[in-house]
């Protein structure tokens, strides 16, 4: 599949993204593709910007120089409503799932797709129940997100973001926290979503296992740069700093300079 | 010093440019109805018996201070107009507004924060609504709908106070006090006290609006945001007081 896509336009991509908070600079050179189709993992110690290159995709930030094209749209010149359609192509997972503590499951889910414009009832309910159905939570639509495990919230994060249809899904830490079947299970329904669906997924995860499981790609960054861009296999055999990484060995000190 | 003047002219600058997408936000798209109302369920009902607790307390101890000073010079039969006067032109407008700071405003920072905090102001932009929409619009036209209805109720509930305490404790006869109060305010007064709360709720809700959305630091910036929103939201509505009476006066 992924040969395939390559070919395809790209969903996502940054060119030379370089992004700063303050004084502090968190990318200094990022430029790298989603192809449609693909399910892309991002790696890298702690702290090196990978839930920013999230929100930089989903333009909730915009870089410091570079450019982030979403759908082939720069996402820092365009307008509100042309940013807001973009968003709803893309599905992001957030890190804590945040979900709307004032709502219930179903209202939850339905959020995007009220935002959406859909009005009918009966549509909302029959996306709700297939979306809950996807991850294996039906019965849960009354709940309250406080009613709800850790596991679970990420699950009702993940229908959330499935339930406008979009052509991207973002995972940031979607395993993390969760006991290891709910972490398979996760990891399953990213492969699901490719295979069946033919969704394309970014996940950022420190899990290497549920990384080497679901990943047609590895982009491994560290200190604002790529370290390391390709297909697992390739990588795990050819890239040291990912070999280091994986096996647990790597130091922040090993800087590698792009080049 | 350089720092903090910087800092303080920036947040100034983006409060000025929330309220600037609130204003845009509600002329153009208007205010969902059903969120409206809950808003102003939550500021305006939720916040009825302590503002009837502030007033009719105020009222009675403005009473008696006022007997107090004016009994030297044999003009008890005034109290009435003094009390009905300052609660319906300044303490009820000033007082909801400072109680409402603590209560509504310190409520909307934190909840907002803790949005910021969890992610779910992200999240909500992440699904393709607006936050602004969602989140500060509707508590800003809520407040500014029910802060003069507040004011209002506890300008009577504040007179009737006063009331109970001249008829009952300072033998003012209960005709001379309900026309004293009738008779000396006029709607100009009530128009001025109700036009300032109206701007006070403004304040006070976009002041807690801007400083929940803005908040940084997980928890602890929850706490600092909730502070920074009652505490500058109560002396922005004692300052901007001054200058709305001194307005208000200009313009009658």
């Amino acid at each position: 599949m992924v040969g395939d896509t390559m070919k395809s336009e790209p969903l996502i991509r940054l060119e030379h993204v370089a992004m700063q908070f303050g004084p502090h600079r968190v990318h200094r050179d990022i430029t790298f593709s989603v192809n449609p189709g693909e399910v892309v993992t991002i790696l890298g110690p702690s702290g090196t910007g990978k839930t920013v290159l999230f929100k930089l995709m989903i333009g909730l930030l915009f870089p410091t120089a570079g450019k982030v094209y979403s759908f082939g749209q720069d996402t820092a010149t365009i307008d509100e409503e042309a940013l807001r359609l973009i968003r709803l192509k893309i599905g992001m997972l957030f890190q804590g799932a945040a979900l709307f503590d004032s709502l219930s499951v179903y209202e939850n889910i339905a959020y995007p797709l009220r935002e959406a414009g859909v009005e009918d009832e009966d549509v909302i309910k029959r996306v709700v129940t297939e979306k809950l159905s996807i991850i294996n939570l039906p019965g849960t639509e009354q709940k309250s997100p406080s009613q709800l495990s850790g596991g679970q919230k990420k699950r009702v994060g993940l229908a959330r973001a499935l339930a406008s249809n979009p052509k991207v899904v973002l995972f940031d830490e979607p395993t993390t926290g969760l006991d290891p079947t709910s972490g398979r299970m996760i990891d399953e329904l990213i492969s699901t979503l490719r295979d069946e669906f033919g969704i394309t997924s970014v996940v950022i995860t420190h899990d290497i296992q549920s990384a080497k499981r679901f990943s047609d790609r590895w982009i491994f960054i560290n200190n604002g740069y790529i370290v390391a861009d390709g297909p697992v296999d390739e990588l795990l055999q050819s890239s040291a700093e990912v070999q280091s990484f994986v096996e647990g060995r790597w130091l922040n000190e090993n800087v590698i300079s792009p080049n | 010093m350089k720092d903090t003047t910087q800092n303080a002219l920036t947040a100034l600058g983006n409060y000025g440019f929330l309220l600037r997408d609130v204003g845009r936000d509600i002329f153009t798209k208007g205010v969902n109805p059903k969120e409206l109302t809950r808003q102003m369920v939550i500021i305006g009902n939720n916040s009825a018996m302590i503002c009837f607790l502030t007033a009719i307390f105020t009222g009675m101890v403005l009473a008696i201070q006022t007997a107090y000073g004016l009994q030297r010079f044999g003009a008890k039969l005034y109290v009435g107009n003094i009390v009905s006067l300052a609660l319906v032109r300044e303490l009820g407008p000033v007082l909801t507004g400072i109680m409402l700071c603590g209560r509504v405003g310190a409520g909307i920072a934190a909840e907002i924060a803790s949005m910021v905090v969890t992610e779910q102001v992200d999240a909500i932009k992440a699904l393709g609504a607006n936050p602004i929409r969602k989140l500060v619009s509707p508590r800003i036209v809520a407040g500014l709908l029910v802060m003069p209805m507040l004011a209002l109720f506890c300008d009577i509930v504040g007179i009737v106070g006063g009331g109970v305490i001249c008829v009952y404790e300072l033998d003012v006869p209960y005709h001379s006090f309900y026309r004293s109060v009738v008779t000396f305010v006029t709607f100009p007064d009530l128009f001025d006290g109700l036009a300032k709360s109206a701007v006070f709720g403004l304040i006070l809700i976009s002041i807690a609006c801007f400083y929940g959305l803005n908040c940084r630091g997980g928890t602890e910036g929850v706490g600092k945001a909730t502070t920074a929103a009652v505490v500058t939201g109560s002396i922005t509505i004692l300052i901007s007081d001054f200058f709305l009476t001194k307005l208000l006066l200009i313009i009658h």
